[in-house]
């Protein structure tokens, strides 16, 4: 099995005195489509931002190639309030018994200290990890090109002054050559001076993940990217979805709605639901898991 | 294709450069010929100020979609820098008698005078030189405050954002108008003594004016800074900032840094409303705290929203018409006026706010986006070539 781009350890998000993520563990090998899914309202989306910055998770670790990127364990009132397991495993005054040092540290290279890690969406992009929304949140005043062309500023080298008294004409053009390029290869260039929000939905999308693209990804989390498609434009995303982890070399984690879709690309699946794991394996595993089927269509309570 | 669509843009910039040249040769032809007290040139010389303040303004408010309402208070930054740093050593006792003479005793202007002497063309060099750089000063003033009172500050969102920012406008009128710094800021009284746009005339030995610039000049220094500023919007950091507006989320998901992007956004907005500042001291030919209230910011914001939020020619157009419709235009109505023996009704002191409120209320309720939307007066040349691109393009396809 190939090595972990992404691990997900005890995660736990708790808003007040609600546990909306709970301690939730996935591992995303390199290379590889890892889908999470589970009923409305379990916490899927919510996972997502807590592994892309938006939200500080309550509790926890996230690392990505094997560096801690995220990590937290309650402090404050969050102390008292918390509701979630291993309130101690994070802090300073985790003292494991039945493990070695040389364990924990391989697990946790941050162990026995309370280092909070809490870094702002944008460091995260930069660390390699792009993202997509499940509402779709293009800039709406600007042109699909310059949708893309934003992406690009993050890794062009220049500064305000050099960007405002065109010193980094070099720097420019390349941007806009790649962003061109980029464009041709994902079928968008005959867009490419429309405005963004004006274009047909299934293009938005397409946008969407062209301009996540754009930020050089190593892995690409896909918020619900059929949702709102027809079943032909699901098996149009489907190949297209294969397409980028070959021809980019992407990792590629998503939530999805659509089960046809998630059973036809993803190589692993982890179910949630009420915010907590109720399953992982590859699909044919989940496709017969007596807990998926009760959380999607309910229990017949005994009278 | 992409050549054409440059070309077009090209066209579009050089027309508008064009008539901005034009505009300014004509002011100075003007200004020879005409009486120099004509209200005119007033309204030129607020209308280039406030043309710059209210781009400053845009830039935040219309390019990176952060309600702020601090203009004022960085216009009086600047200000009180340019006057504070430029009154002559020799006029300083008569402008602080009352506080018995300056603390300071330094002024960029004699600073070049010492080198390049004080009459003649060293003279003229030593005032250049010495504005320039105390206008630069006085917007590094604003832009150092505004960095600080950005790191609080700008954690706020929205009407928060634009309380906080009044707020410390208000902050600022009120400690420049204290007497405990009155060695140095003059406390509620004016500062005045510094060279103005006056003097930029070229005069002779006697004083006799051979050439006026005075009008001029600030359509000048305005100018190039609203260059500095377009540049700055239509660079990659402008594209970001306009990320940030359109979506906040977005933006830090795709990698821009909203602190760092935020901030910087703040701290050249308040560079030119600091210059800004500097250039109404010169208006003015007077500094005093008590004229940079609330009601300039709400002056500026207004001149924002009827020229189009996030559109610098829509500012630099309404921020014009605002000038001289209050200054000129609208001046008959504050006097009593009467036809043969019929004395117009309404009309006395106060009136021409009224009515200026009435205008103001009608563009709000019917040119909801401003006289220019979003679009640029680069845009509006472009239209043509445009459809005859198109033609073009059905050609091609029917050669095809």
């Amino acid at each position: 099995m190939s090595k972990d781009i992404l691990s997900v350890e005890n995660i736990t998000m708790q808003f007040g005195g609600v546990v909306a993520v709970n301690n939730l563990s996935l591992h995303i090998p390199e290379g590889q489509i890892v889908a999470l899914i589970g009923p409305n309202g379990a916490g899927k989306t919510t996972a997502f931002n807590c592994i892309t910055g938006v939200y500080e998770p309550t509790n926890g670790l996230v690392k990505f190639l094997d560096e801690p990127m995220v990590r937290n364990h309650p402090t404050g009132k969050m102390k008292k309030l918390y509701k979630g397991e291993n309130p101690l495993l994070y802090t300073a005054e985790y003292h494991p018994e039945d493990e070695t040092k040389e364990q924990m540290l391989a697990r946790d290279p941050l162990a026995g200290t309370g280092k909070i890690v809490s870094p702002t969406p944008d460091k995260i992009t930069k660390l390699g990890i792009a993202r997509t929304f499940q509402n779709i949140r293009l800039w709406k005043s600007m042109t699909v090109f310059e949708n893309v062309l934003v992406a690009k500023h993050m890794r062009a080298k220049q500064n305000v002054f050099s960007a405002t008294f065109r010193g980094n004409a070099k720097e420019e053009k390349r941007m806009r050559d790649e962003t061109m390029a980029l464009l041709v290869e994902q079928g968008l260039e005959k867009y490419s001076d429309d405005i963004a929000t004006s274009l047909p939905y299934g293009i938005q999308r397409r946008l969407e993940i062209a301009r996540a693209l754009a930020t050089d990804p190593k892995l690409l989390l896909l918020d619900e990217p059929a949702a709102g498609m027809n079943p032909q434009e699901t098996l149009e995303l489907a190949a297209f979805i294969h397409e980028l982890r070959d021809k980019y070399g992407l990792t590629i984690f998503l939530i999805e709605h659509h089960m046809d879709l998630v059973m036809r690309i993803s190589d692993y699946i982890y179910v949630i639901d009420f915010g907590s794991k109720i399953a992982e394996g590859i699909p044919q595993e989940i496709q017969n898991n007596q807990h998926v089927i009760d959380a999607y269509l309910g229990v017949v309570e005994d009278e | 294709m992409l050549k054409a669509k440059d070309k077009e843009a090209r066209r579009g910039n050089l027309i508008t450069f064009a008539i901005v040249l034009v505009l300014t040769l004509v002011t100075m032809v003007l200004e020879n010929v005409m009486s120099p007290g004509s209200l005119l040139f007033t309204v030129i010389k607020k209308g280039a100020v406030y043309s710059l303040v209210a781009v400053s303004m845009n830039l935040l408010n219309g390019f990176t979609g952060l309600f702020s309402l601090g203009q004022a208070g960085f216009m009086l930054l600047g200000a009180y820098a340019y006057a504070i740093f430029m009154i002559p050593d020799a006029a300083r006792d008569s402008v602080y008698y009352l506080f018995e003479g300056s603390s300071i005793h330094f002024s960029f202007q004699e600073m070049f005078q010492h080198l390049f002497g004080a009459t003649g063309f060293g003279g003229g060099v030593s005032l250049v030189l010495g504005v320039l750089v105390a206008i630069i000063f006085a917007g590094l003033i604003a832009a150092f405050f505004a960095y600080l009172i950005g790191l609080p500050v700008l954690r706020l969102k929205s009407d928060y954002l634009a309380i906080a920012t009044l707020g410390f406008a208000e902050i600022l009128r009120a400690i420049f108008q204290w007497q405990t710094l009155g060695k140095v800021t003059n406390g509620a009284n004016i500062l005045k003594g510094y060279p103005t746009f006056a003097d930029f005339n070229i005069t002779n030995a006697s004083g006799k004016v051979l050439f006026r610039l005075s009008a001029v000049v600030p359509i000048l220094l305005a100018g190039i800074c609203i260059f500095l500023i377009v540049l700055l919007i239509n660079s990659s950091y402008g594209r970001a900032f306009k990320a940030i507006r359109d979506d906040e989320i977005a933006a830090e998901a795709m990698g821009v840094n909203l602190a760092k992007h935020k901030s910087l956004s703040f701290v050249i907005s308040s560079f030119f409303a600091g210059v800004s500042g500097a250039l109404f001291a010169m208006f003015a030919t007077t500094v005093q705290a008590k004229v940079f209230t609330s009601a300039m910011t709400y002056e500026i914001l207004l001149i924002v929203v009827i020229g189009g939020i996030g559109s610098v020619s829509g500012s630099c157009i309404a921020s014009f018409l605002y000038i001289a419709c209050s200054e000129w235009w609208l001046r008959f109505l504050d006097n009593e006026a009467y036809i043969g023996a019929f004395k117009v009704p309404l009309l006395r002191n106060g009136f021409r706010m009224v009515v200026f409120s009435i205008i103001i209320m009608i563009v709000v309720l019917f040119f909801r986006k401003g006289i220019m939307g979003e679009r640029e007066l680069p845009d509006l040349f472009r239209k043509r070539p445009k459809k005859a691109k198109k033609n073009v393009v059905e050609e091609g396809k029917a050669d095809e």
